[in-house]
């Protein structure tokens, strides 16, 4: 079909013209028919528990029996899992050590002779020397101001056991992630098993996959570890397949031509060509790391995350606050410096040859220099070995009287707007949806999969609502679709006008882009902390949070998505004599509302992965009976709810990619 | 696959008075799409183009013939898509030919197994890219002495032999740069160096200039012959650059959508074109440049001349000595003995061809 009418405007979707309507139309009659026979059939409105599958309880069997029975002959299941945890709790008592808290060599009796941990200040600044070697000046003053607010404001112990955590998980979580990447890059059948596990990855939330972790692993700063790991490799897969795979073809040919044996044609001419874009990679599973600190902390991590945690349970704004602010500010300098490093890689500067040893390893040298220096000094400057407390700055105590005043003066603000939300938009919505029947809501969908994608799309998504049902997890699953759906549409709406106002505005654009990136390297917690300061626990602060955390690929994808549109239509339509609103309203938001609508995708996605962190806020969702699994241990309830929330993530992504896909063929774009 | 593989007449020399082949390559199909083999049993190994466009395959080389000589530069010229770089890739094997036979050095390269192959392109062939496929994170000595490392050779040996390489293109002074701060035409310098390093007994140079712009392309060009000068490689060059094929050509192959539709000098390419095609191509060229004095001799003893001309000279080299010359010249064979004699008017007349047919550009704008 011709994609654009000759005044090159936009056609009319094709689901909306009059043919198309019929079956939405039976599907809504069937949904209407069925609701009224709920009265009748209960069966129809609430999935009855004698027809649920257990699956959880087969979950926890087996893992039950993994962990207890499962032998490989030579060795136990379990002992293979201990021997795991051992070999990387190894390098991480080396980094606390070095790090934090030192090492007491025993010498009989009660003596023992302390040998200090490096020096607060010498590791700070051979960080900051690292950041103007590999960067500039500015980014050796971000390091200094980071690390600086690290140690003033008290974090710092808290902060270099996070580190040390970090320093293991993610050279681990990359060579991991490369190995995979590079097996699914050399094979077909590893990359079509990889794949879908990637996919599910995800989505499905991070608690789900704590819950087997702590079975396997036990509650403690190992186990933590290979959660994060877990969680942050994924990318690095996909990296490593996409980054090899996109390594010029001549340059392949260059190396057989060479003669390379298959190793050396990865180690010495596919992995260093494509060392750029694996740095992206590794960018990626330092932030998703740390953006697991908190999370972690729950199945024992310790350090910043554990911080938080717990101030956040003790509802102590103003500690829980400083040390999501420690693990930003770390997250940051740790996400500039490896940026830093990768960009110089990517254009590496020759050396002189008459350079001395010294000029040329300078940055290493400078920095053994530095942290050798300042730990001899600090046994005759204390003050070095370990920040001062009097010169810590507390603002805890102030963050406390805010809440405080607000609390008293803006209480009665706050809570009426709360409670008519509440009463007049949230729980409304949620009543529709919990109420709805069933069979009528998985019938709806489905024929919207089939409209949209065709019949395999359909029948995805039939049998991925249909598992949510059987499992028991429906109501749960549409408390989550509630709380989600009023929070992606409020991120929407706050998020696409002021994408369309930075694809005006050159100096909003920036304004925003600058926004958008600093608020995603925030930790998901972080969100929290001020939403609970302000309207306490309950779906209304969950709703906010969410939202904060959903917005950014709203604006971001609204703007990327009105730039592109093609100028030439823009001048057609100017030329038709359009004023501005219309050329906003009639040419370039239909042209651009398919990646607005990757947008909303890529919103919703946020949205259900801070849905579980929410639960900690008291939702009653499916993100509530993950984290009620993780507290009892219970493997089967946490995974398959978990992966509920990753088929309803998966639902809406296959729904609104396919349509997104479609749309912009209708148009002529892709 | 057709007959005849393997058969003795398929590595005998070539015919006489012609340079030994150093690679023979007979009835060579590229075919692209699935199943390509089993369409070509089906269709007794000679498909026409209809049959195979039906089929949904691409044929990217059909029954392709050439011999290149010991010494010689073979150009390989056409349209971009025409099928070079598959034609050179299959004579390396980097492209696993559908049909047809490969004889290098007398020897069945089809035949060859991965070792033995990796082994050939280690010790026996270098490979000049487009795009210069350097690599990113090597110096330029790195670069250059890559090949040498995969072979395993030891440090300071394949260091001192990619210095002389670096050397021998004119980038001393620049080893210890990255691709990264070098022009387009000094990194196409390093992979010209890289792929002399291991000393190749045949060259393949895929479109190395088309990248550069003209001036830079230009120099590169004559860098190449000066090259060719000292270094006497067996070269197959490909280009979609009819001048350049010219200029550095022995011979040369055109090929149109996949076949060869002709192979011969620069000279009996553009006097003698095979097709409408390669009229076509040919007709913009300048005759002085291709005709060699030997076409437009008249044979005979030197009597009445004065001073030589070489019999293989193009036309335009000396062109200003015949024209204001008193006397014709006498041409030598490369013995410098006296075959002919070379008159004034038949240069005059390549240069300046007469009559009332107007410049090739005029004619172009007019039609
Ligand atoms: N891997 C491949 N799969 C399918 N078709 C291919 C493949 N490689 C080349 N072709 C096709 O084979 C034909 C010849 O391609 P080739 O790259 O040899 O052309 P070329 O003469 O080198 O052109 P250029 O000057 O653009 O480099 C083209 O039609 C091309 O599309
Ligand atoms: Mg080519």
């Amino acid at each position: 079909m011709t994609a654009l009418s000759d005044a090159g405007l936009p056609a009319r979707p094709r689901l909306l013209r009059p043919a198309g309507l019929l079956p939405w139309a039976g599907a809504l009659a069937v949904l209407a028919a069925l609701w009224l026979a709920g009265g009748q059939a209960g069966w129809l409105n609430s999935y009855p528990d004698a027809w649920i599958l257990p699956l959880r309880d087969w979950v926890s069997e087996a893992m039950r029996w993994l962990v207890k029975d499962a032998s490989f002959g030579l060795f136990t299941f379990k002992e293979l899992t201990r021997a795991f945890a051992g070999l990387l709790d190894l390098p991480l008592q080396i980094c606390l050590i070095l790090l934090s808290r030192g090492f007491a060599v025993p010498l009989g009796g009660d003596a023992g002779l302390l040998i200090p941990p490096l020096s607060w200040l010498g590791v700070t600044g051979a960080l900051v020397w690292a950041a103007w070697r590999v960067g500039d000046a500015k980014l050796a003053g971000l390091v200094a101001g980071c690390f600086g607010y690290l140690a003033v404001f008290g974090q710092w112990n808290s902060a270099m056991v996070t580190l040390s955590s970090i320093l293991v998980a993610v050279p681990v979580g990359i060579l991991g992630g490369a190995a995979l990447g590079i097996l699914g890059y050399r094979s077909r059948a590893a990359e079509r098993a990889l794949t879908p596990v990637l996919d599910l990855m995800q989505t499905v939330p991070v608690f789900a996959y704590l819950v087997p972790v702590l079975f396997l692993f036990g509650f403690g700063p190992v186990s933590a570890m290979i959660a994060t790991i877990i969680y942050a490799m994924p990318p690095m897969v996909r990296v490593t397949m996409l980054a090899l795979r996109s390594v010029p073809a001549e340059v392949l040919e260059f190396g057989r031509m060479a003669g390379c044996s298959r190793r050396q044609m990865l180690w010495k001419v596919l992995l260093p060509s494509a060392r750029h874009s694996l740095m992206v990679g590794v960018n990626q599973v330092i932030m998703l790391s740390l953006n697991m600190v908190i999370i972690a902390s729950m199945i024992g991590a310790g350090g910043l995350g554990h911080d938080v945690l717990t101030s956040l349970r003790r509802l102590q704004i103003g500690d829980g606050l400083e040390a999501g602010v420690a693990i930003t500010v770390l997250a940051i300098s740790l996400d500039r410096l490896s940026q830093a490093i990768a960009n110089r890689t990517s254009t590496p500067v020759h050396l002189q040859a008459d350079q001395s040893y010294a000029v040329r390893h300078a940055t290493w040298l400078g920095i053994v220099a530095i942290l050798a220096g300042t730990y001899l000094l600090a046994f005759f400057l204390p003050a070095l070995r370990s920040y001062p407390d009097w010169l810590t700055l507390d603002t805890g105590p102030l963050f406390d009287d805010l809440v405080q005043w607000i609390n008293v003066h803006a209480y009665s603000v706050l809570d009426a707007v709360k409670s008519w939300l509440l009463i007049h938009v949230l729980i409304p919505f949620k009543r529709l949806l919990v109420e709805a029947p069933w069979p009528g809501v998985a019938l709806l969908l489905a024929v919207a999969g089939w409209r949209i994608g065709g019949v395999r799309l359909g029948l995805t998504v039939a049998l991925l609502t249909v598992f949510i049902a059987v499992t028991g997890n429906w109501e749960k699953a549409m408390v989550s679709a509630y709380l989600c759906g009023i929070s992606v549409v409020l991120a929407m709406a706050i998020g696409v006008p002021i994408g369309v106002a930075a694809a005006a505005n050159e100096r909003v654009h920036r304004i925003a882009q600058n926004t958008v990136d600093t608020l995603q390297t925030l930790p998901s917690f972080v969100y929290l902390i001020p939403v609970v300061m302000l309207f306490q626990v309950g779906d209304f602060s969950a709703m906010i949070a969410i939202t904060a955390y959903a917005l950014a690929p709203a604006v971001r994808y609204t703007d990327h998505g009105l730039r592109g549109v093609s100028s030439e239509v823009i001048e057609a339509a100017r030329m038709s004599g359009c004023r501005p609103w219309q050329l906003l309203w009639k040419v370039r938001l239909p042209l651009a509302l398919p990646e607005i609508m990757l947008g909303v995708n890529q919103t919703i996605m946020m949205a259900l992965s801070m849905l579980v962190i929410t639960a900690l806020v008291g939702t009653r969702d499916l993100g509530q009976e993950v984290y009620i699994a993780l507290t009892r241990a219970d493997t089967g309830l946490g995974l398959v709810a978990g992966v509920c929330v990753a088929f309803l993530a998966i639902i809406a992504d296959r729904l609104i990619g396919a349509w997104s896909h479609k749309r912009k063929q209708e148009l002529g774009l892709a | 696959m057709t007959d005849g593989q393997n058969t003795p007449t398929l590595a005998s020399p070539a015919a006489p008075g012609s340079p030994p082949a150093k690679l023979i390559c007979r009835g060579l199909w590229k075919l692209f799409g699935a199943d390509a083999e089993r369409f070509l049993e089906r269709t007794g190994g000679d498909p026409s183009a209809q049959q195979i466009a039906d089929a949904g395959l691409i044929g990217a080389v059909r029954d392709a013939d050439l011999e290149v000589g010991e010494g010689e530069v073979f150009v390989i010229m056409g349209l971009s898509g025409s099928g070079k770089s598959t034609i050179v890739r299959c004579l390396s094997r980097l492209i696993e030919p559908t049909a047809g036979e490969l004889v290098f050095e007398g020897a069945d390269l089809r035949r060859a197994d991965a070792r033995q192959l990796t082994e050939i392109r280690r010790h026996k062939m270098g490979m000049v890219f487009q795009h210069f496929a350097l690599l990113p994170h090597l110096s330029v000595l790195g670069n250059v002495a890559f090949p040498l490392e995969i072979q395993g050779v030891a440090r300071g040996e394949r260091e001192a032999r990619a210095m002389e390489m670096i050397d021998l293109v004119g980038l001393s002074g620049r080893e210890t740069y990255f691709p990264s701060e070098l022009s387009g035409g000094q990194q196409q310098r390093v992979g010209i160096a890289r792929s002399l390093a291991v000393k190749p007994e045949i060259w393949f140079l895929d479109e190395p200039f088309s990248a550069l712009d003209p001036l830079i392309r230009r120099e590169m060009q004559d860098e190449f012959l000066r090259l060719q000068r000292v270094l006497h490689k067996t070269i197959v060059f490909i280009t979609h650059d009819f001048d350049e094929a010219i200029r550095l050509a022995d011979r040369i192959a055109i090929m149109k959508d996949g076949e060869i539709v002709q192979i011969g000098t620069p000279e009996e390419v553009v006097t003698a074109p095979a097709t409408q095609y390669v009229a076509e191509f040919t007709r913009d060229v300048p005759r002085a440049k291709v005709m060699s004095v030997r076409a437009l001799m008249t044979p005979g003893d030197g009597a009445g001349t004065e001073g030589t001309v070489p019999a293989d000279a193009r036309v335009n080299e000396v062109a200003h000595e015949v024209v204001h010359g008193r006397k014709p010249v006498a041409v030598v064979d490369d013995a410098g003995a006296v075959i002919g004699r070379l008159e004034r008017a038949p240069v005059v007349d390549v240069l300046a061809p007469g009559g009332p047919e107007p410049a090739p550009a005029t004619a172009a704008a007019a039609s």
